[in-house]
């Protein structure tokens, strides 16, 4: 694990070497030549190298070779998941009192978040230290303290072993040694951070605190839609054949939106031609982008694109019915925080969308739909009848739950090409106008921060 | 009453199989409702939707979106159908349990069990007196979706 955790960073500080000696287009054929070989012994070789030392300089190409090498989603396992990111662990009113708990994942590793007896929303790694059995089976409910099934040991609400069955044996035979000590085994402890009703978790004890980690102008957004406390209204697993980046750059891509969906376009919720724009956080780690209520009159600029079907009309058009409800005229946001935390709203729909890696081509996001404690039943109404918009059915997001696939599929032979991210420049800041792909590089800018590429 | 709605709900996922989208809506009564949700949804009293829809005008719109909107790869649904519990049935109208299983073939020949679950369905006579759905909530088993879902259930 020490070992191959070594010749990732050596192999990266070469790649930072190379990238300044380098050009992308020698690379690039280094690439292909040094890719092509190994794909041919792939039985043979268990491991091949990247072509790390091939990453361009710049954040304008993205190498396909990430979205598919089973090294690059160990790495980041270990660099981004359990490594120097926040991720999102669950909602607060999920665990309201002392004893409640929700259990998630982190990449691949299981997690338990709890409330504990002094109020505190603690979380810890779901893995029993005996035997490394599940501690918690269910996705939620209520405890004193958490027994694993496997052998009866033990732990508090902040994952402290307390106890081990038989530890003194039977008939004082058998039994723990004496120098066994309970307080030096336990499952990894995260640290936790309540943010707007939702809570975080890291395994980064020496992180920046989490609104550094967000950044100030993509915090005003997070608290300008979770002002309030909110209520879940739906929760539904969407099960995408594809790497989880390709879907949180499809977030981050603001160019795509009103291209891809019809219905964006045709009934005007987000058009490029429509006032918005995008921020990025000085990191990269986090986005918002957002579209202003369209203006009158007509609009022309997606006139011939397939994605503006002037010819379709709905029967019942009451589903759009919406009520600006933040004191702005933001028809649509959408913010992420790296690797996998998403918000939506669009007009009154109100989602969380949670990223969880299953394998280099498969990932679950998790939805969960949300309304507010104090909505009328008018609004809530409108909610649920909106959020036929989004989720696994929704007329715009199942678009992007299978064109990940698209991708997935496309590059399966092009370890040695890259995609162009070039929209609207070279840089990862943020922009008035959403015809860029600046959020998609800084989506790239965070990564390789953190994987050390 | 039994055949009948047996009969009917045969008939609603014929059209639905047979790619004749266009006559699922009206299985229904103009107001009505449907949802596809889950167990665990149910459960917890959750009230969305991956699909909700309050008018038999928004299962049309449903299905031109399908057709004229939106991007999805060609596939079709097997249903099979369980026979129909009947839990109720006062004066002209009866509610009537039915357990699905869909079976998802994709293009390229790729099959799987893409869901399976119930119909909790609220039905009565149209003025024609035949019977039509005035509420039906898929509940599937899973909360776990594959890519997409398109197709109604």
């Amino acid at each position: 694990m020490v070992d191959h955790a070594r010749a990732r960073v050596t192999r990266a500080q070469t790649a930072r070497d190379l990238r300044e000696i380098g050009n992308w287009l020698s690379c690039l054929t280094k690439a292909a030549n040094t890719t092509t070989p190994s794909r041919e012994n792939e039985m043979d070789q268990p491991v091949h190298e990247l072509p790390t030392a091939a990453w361009p300089p710049g954040l304008t190409r993205v190498p396909y070779w990430v979205y598919r090498d089973a090294e690059v989603a160990r790495d980041e396992q270990s660099r981004i998941f359990e490594g120097a990111g926040w991720h999102y662990l669950c909602l607060e009113v999920d665990v309201p009192d002392t004893g409640d708990y929700r259990t998630t994942m982190i990449g691949a590793m299981p997690v338990v978040a709890a409330r504990a007896e002094d109020g505190e929303i603690v979380a810890f790694e779901n893995r029993c230290a005996h035997r490394g059995a599940l501690i918690c089976l269910e996705d939620g409910g209520k405890s004193k303290d958490f027994q694993c099934v496997y052998h009866a040991w033990r732990y508090d609400l902040r994952g402290n072993l307390t106890s081990v069955a038989f530890r003194r044996g039977v008939n004082g035979k058998g039994g723990m040694p004496d120098d066994f000590k309970l307080e030096g085994h336990g499952p990894r402890k995260l640290r936790t951070a309540v943010l707007c009703g939702l809570v975080f978790g890291t395994l980064a004890h020496d992180a920046p605190d989490i609104e550094t980690y967000i950044g100030p102008e993509v915090m005003v957004r997070l608290r300008r839609v979770l002002h309030k406390k909110v209520e879940v209204i739906g929760r539904f697993t969407q099960q995408l054949p594809n790497n989880w980046k390709l879907y949180m750059e499809n977030v981050r891509d603001t160019y795509h939106a009103s291209l891809l969906h019809t219905f964006f376009t045709t009934f005007r919720i987000t058009r490029l031609s429509q006032g918005g724009g995008v921020m990025v956080s000085e990191n990269g780690v986090a986005h918002a982008s957002t579209t202003l209520a369209a203006a009158k009159g007509p609009d022309d600029s997606y006139a011939g694109m397939r994605s503006d079907n002037q010819g379709f009309q709905l029967q019942d058009p009451s589903f759009m019915n919406a009520v600006p409800e933040f004191n702005d005229n933001i028809n649509l946001q959408i913010l992420s925080v790296f690797p996998g935390f998403i918000l939506q709203q669009i007009h009154n729909a109100l989602a969380i969308r949670q990223i969880v890696p299953r394998g280099v081509d498969s990932m679950d996001l998790h939805w969960t739909y949300l309304g507010f404690a104090d909505d009328t039943p008018e609004l809530r109404a409108m909610r649920l009848k909106q959020g036929n918009l989004a989720g696994p059915a929704g007329f715009v997001s199942m678009e992007d739950g299978a064109v990940g696939g698209f991708v997935q599929r496309g590059i399966a032979a092009a370890d040695g090409e890259a995609a162009i991210v070039e929209m609207g420049g070279a840089s990862a800041e943020g922009s008035e106008t959403r015809a860029t792909e600046a959020s998609v590089r800084g989506f790239w800018k965070a990564w390789r921060a953190q994987m050390g590429v | 009453m039994l055949l009948e709605i047996a009969a009917l709900n045969g008939a609603c996922a014929s059209a639905v199989d047979s790619g004749r989208l266009e006559d699922w809506p009206e299985f229904f009564l103009d107001q009505c409702l449907y949802k596809v949700t889950t167990a665990e949804n149910q459960e917890k009293g959750y009230q969305a939707g991956l699909i909700y829809a309050d008018s038999k005008a928004m299962l049309v719109d449903r299905i031109s979106a399908l057709r004229e909107a939106n991007i999805y790869e060609r596939q079709r649904y097997r249903h099979i159908l369980g026979m129909p519990l009947i839990i109720a049935s006062p004066d002209g109208t009866a509610t009537a349990e039915t357990s699905f299983i869909v079976v998802r073939t994709m293009r390229d020949g790729h099959m799987m069990v893409f869901a399976v679950g119930v119909y909790l369905d609220k039905l009565q006579r149209n003025d024609a007196g035949a019977w039509r759905y005035a509420e039906r909530i898929v509940v599937c088993d899973s909360q776990r979706f594959d890519t997409l879902l398109a197709i109604p259930l």
